[in-house]
C-alpha cells in the first residue's frame, strides 16, 4: 500500500516536478494524517493548516510555471515540513516548548525559516520539544509529552522529539530540529528516522531560541538520507546575522551522496560501547559496521580517552550558557509576566518560578552556580579546558580516519515516566552524542535495525568539521545496502482509500 | 560537594528564580548529586591546556558600519506584557 505521506522527500519532489502530484494534494494528505494520528502521537504544539495550504497553492503555481523542469523551482517546493517550536516564525506562536513564552508571536523569521520559505517549503506546524531544548525525551515540554509512533507508551527521545515523531508518523516529509547534546540524533535513533547535526557554524542560529550558544546547531530530519541532504542544502551557509556561522562554501550535498565508500577509513571509538548499553544496540551497531566494511570501507578500532569526561564537561558548559540565555525571560519584553507583583525583582522571581519547568530551573541553577564567584575556575573554566582535550581526541582520530562509527543512543526508546525523576539517568541517554557537540563536529544517525521489541536502533556516524559531504555519502551507502529505511511504524500507513465492500 | 539549602537560596537569588521550600530541599539534593558526579573533572591535569570558548577559529567577525532598517516599534512592543507611550512598562526598580 503506497500512500502519499509515506513518500520520501526526493520521491515527492520528483512527482511534484513532473506534475503527477500537486502540492495541495500532498499537503492535504499530511494534514489528514496529522488529524488522524495527533490524538495519539501529539508531535505538534501547533498545526498551521491555513498557512500550509496557502504555501502549497503558491508552490503549485510555481511548479506549473516550471513545466517539468526541476531547475525552475527550488528543491523543497511543496514539501511539507515541521518546525521545532524554537524557530521564530513570523506571525506564528513560538514557545520553545515553555509556558514562559506562551502566546509569544515573533515579529521576524529565523534565518533558516526564511531560507525554507524561499525554498518553497510548506509549514504544517510547530513541533513539540523539551522546554528550551533541555531534555532527552520531550517529557520536559511545558505542554504535554510526545509519544513514539513505534510504541505509544514510549518516548520519542528529545529534545526534538516532536520533529522526529512527526516524520516517523508520516505527518510531514521533513522536519527541522536542533542538537546541542544529541537532540536531533538521539530522537532520530529512537524514532527510526535520519537526523543530522551539522558542524557548529554550518547553519545560522539567528532567530533560533537559544539554549547553549557554543553548542546549539540546527539540522534536518527525514526518511532516507537524501531528504536530509536536500534540507541541509536549503539551510546551510554563512549568515551575516549570525557571527558564529563560518565562511565555508556549501557543496552540493545531494550530488555528494554518490560514489560509494570503497577505501573510506572508518574508526570505531571503543569508549562509546558503554557499560550498561542495551545488548541489542551494541550488536546491531557492530553489525552495521560490518556492513560498512563489506561495502569496501577500511574499519579499525580507535580510542578517544577523554570521551568519559564528555558528560561532565557538557553538563557544566551547557547549563552555564543557558543560565545566561534564559535570563531574558523576566516578564519585561515578552512572555509570561507577574504584573501584579509590586516589586520588579520579586516580579521577575515569580514570573520565572511560574514559567519554567523543573529541568529548566535545575539547569539555570547549576549554570549560575558554576559561573558564580569562587566557583568559576573550578567548574566553568575547567570544563572549557577539558573541552579542548575532548576536541583534540577527535582531531587525532581524524588524522587516521575519515569517519567514526558508534551507537547513537545506549538504549532504544524507554517508557514515559521511566527516567523523568532521575536527572542523571536521563543525562546518560546522550553519552554517545554529547562529545560530538563539545567538539563542534557533524554527526548523523541512520536506522540500523530493530531490537527484540521492534524498537528502532540508530547508527551514528561522526565526521570532520565541515565534511558533511563525506558523512552523508557514508550514511547513504549504508542505507542503500540495507532495508531498514523502508520500515515504517503501523501508525504511518494511512487507512485504505476505500472501505472493503460488503 | 554538597549544596546546602542556603547555597540554593543564594544561587536562586542570583538567577532571579523564585523557589518553594520543597524545591529548595529537592534541588539541594539533586544538584549535589550532579556536582559530585562532575568532580571527575578535577582529576585531570589541565595546567597547560588552553580553554575552548568556541570551536571555530573565528575572530572579530564584523560588518561595515552601514545602517539598515530595524524592526518597527509597534512590532517590537507587540508582545510586551505592559507598555506605555512606546516604552516597555515595568514596576519600579529604584526605591524612593
Amino acid at each position: 500500500m503506497s500512500t502519499l505521506t509515506t513518500l520520501t522527500a526526493p520521491e515527492a519532489r520528483d512527482l511534484l516536478v513532473r506534475r503527477e502530484l500537486s502540492a495541495v494534494e500532498l499537503t492535504r494528505a499530511c494534514l489528514e494524517q496529522i488529524e488522524r494520528v495527533e490524538p495519539y502521537v501529539r508531535a505538534f504544539l501547533k498545526v498551521t493548516p491555513e498557512l500550509a495550504l496557502e504555501q502549497a497553492q503558491a508552490a503549485d503555481r510555481a511548479l506549473a510555471e516550471g513545466k517539468g523542469d526541476p531547475k525552475a523551482t527550488p528543491a523543497l517546493t511543496g514539501i511539507p515540513v515541521a518546525l521545532k517550536d524554537l524557530f521564530c516564525t513570523r506571525g506564528v506562536e513560538t514557545t520553545s516548548g515553555s509556558k514562559i513564552l506562551q502566546g509569544f508571536i515573533p515579529p521576524y523569521d529565523a534565518t533558516v525559516v526564511e531560507r525554507l520559505r524561499r525554498a518553497g517549503a510548506v509549514f504544517v506546524g510547530k513541533a513539540n520539544m523539551d522546554e528550551f531544548a533541555m531534555g532527552s525525551s520531550t517529557e520536559n515540554s511545558g505542554y504535554f509529552p510526545t509519544r513514539n509512533p513505534w510504541d505509544l507508551e514510549r518516548v520519542p527521545g528529545g529534545s526534538s522529539g516532536g520533529s522526529a515523531a512527526a516524520v516517523a508518523a508520516g505527518e510531514c516529509l521533513l522536519a527541522l530540529g536542533t542538537d546541542t547534546g544529541g537532540s536531533i540524533r538521539q530522537p532520530a535513533s529512537l524514532c527510526g528516522v535520519v537526523g543530522l547535526k551539522p558542524t557548529y557554524g554550518r547553519v545560522s542560529r539567528y532567530g533560533v531560541i537559544a539554549f547553549a550558544s557554543s553548542l546549539d546547531q540546527v539540522g534536518p530530519f527525514s526518511i532516507g538520507v537524501e531528504g536530509t541532504a536536500m534540507l541541509l542544502q536549503a539551510i546551510a551557509g554563512l549568515d551575516s546575522l549570525d557571527s558564529t556561522t563560518a565562511p565555508v562554501p556549501v557543496p552540493d550535498y545531494r550530488a555528494a551522496l554518490q560514489g560509494g565508500i570503497k577505501g573510506l577509513r572508518i574508526g570505531v571509538p571503543k569508549e562509546y560501547f558503554v557499560e550498561g548499553m542495551q545488548p541489542d544496540v551494541a550488536r546491531l551497531v557492530r553489525r552495521a559496521v560490518d556492513t560498512l566494511a563489506g561495502l569496501g570501507a577500511v574499519v579499525d578500532e580507535v580510542s578517544l580517552p577523554y570521551s568519559d569526561y564528555g558528560l561532565a564537561t557538557y553538563y557544566i558548559i551547557a547549563p552555564a550558557e543557558v543560565s545566561s540565555n534564559l535570563a531574558r525571560y523576566n516578564g519585561v519584553k515578552y512572555g509570561l509576566a507577574a504584573v501584579d507583583e509590586p516589586d520588579m525583582f520579586r516580579a521577575m522571581e515569580v514570573t520565572r518560578q511560574r514559567g519554567f519547568g523543573n529541568e529548566a530551573k535545575r539547569r539555570i541553577m547549576l549554570g549560575t552556580y558554576a559561573l558564580s564567584s569562587g566557583y568559576y575556575d573550578a567548574y566553568y573554566l575547567k570544563a572549557q579546558k577539558v573541552r579542548t582535550l575532548i576536541k583534540r581526541d577527535f582531531d587525532r582520530a581524524f588524522e587516521r580516519f575519515d569517519v567514526l562509527a558508534a551507537p547513537t543512543s545506549p538504549t532504544t526508546a524507554f517508557r514515559l515516566g521511566e527516567k523523568v525523576n532521575d536527572p542523571l539517568a536521563m543525562y546518560l541517554s546522550d553519552v554517545c552524542t554529547i562529545p560530538v557537540n563539545v567538539a563542534g563536529l557533524p554527526g548523523i544517525s541512520v536506522p540500523c535495525g530493530f531490537d527484540a521489541q521492534g524498537l528502532p536502533v540508530g547508527l551514528q556516524l561522526i565526521g570532520k568539521a565541515f565534511d558533511e559531504a563525506t558523512l552523508l555519502r557514508a550514511a547513504y551507502s549504508y542505507e542503500q545496502a540495507t532495508e531498514w529505511h523502508k520500515r515504517r511504524p503501523l501508525l504511518a500507513e494511512q487507512p485504505p482509500a476505500a472501505a472493503p465492500a460488503g | 560537594m554538597a549544596l546546602t539549602p542556603q547555597d540554593v537560596d543564594h544561587v536562586a537569588a542570583l538567577a532571579r528564580l523564585g523557589i518553594t521550600p520543597e524545591e529548595r530541599e529537592r534541588f539541594a539534593q539533586q544538584l549535589s548529586v550532579i556536582l559530585e558526579h562532575f568532580r571527575a573533572l578535577q582529576e585531570l591535569d589541565t595546567e597547560q591546556i588552553p580553554p575552548t570558548a568556541q570551536v571555530l577559529d573565528l575572530r572579530n567577525v564584523m560588518r561595515p558600519d552601514v545602517p539598515r532598517p530595524s524592526l518597527p516599534r509597534e512590532e517590537v512592543l507587540a508582545n510586551a506584557p505592559r507598555q506605555e507611550n512606546g516604552y516597555f512598562k515595568i514596576q519600579a526598580v529604584l526605591e524612593e
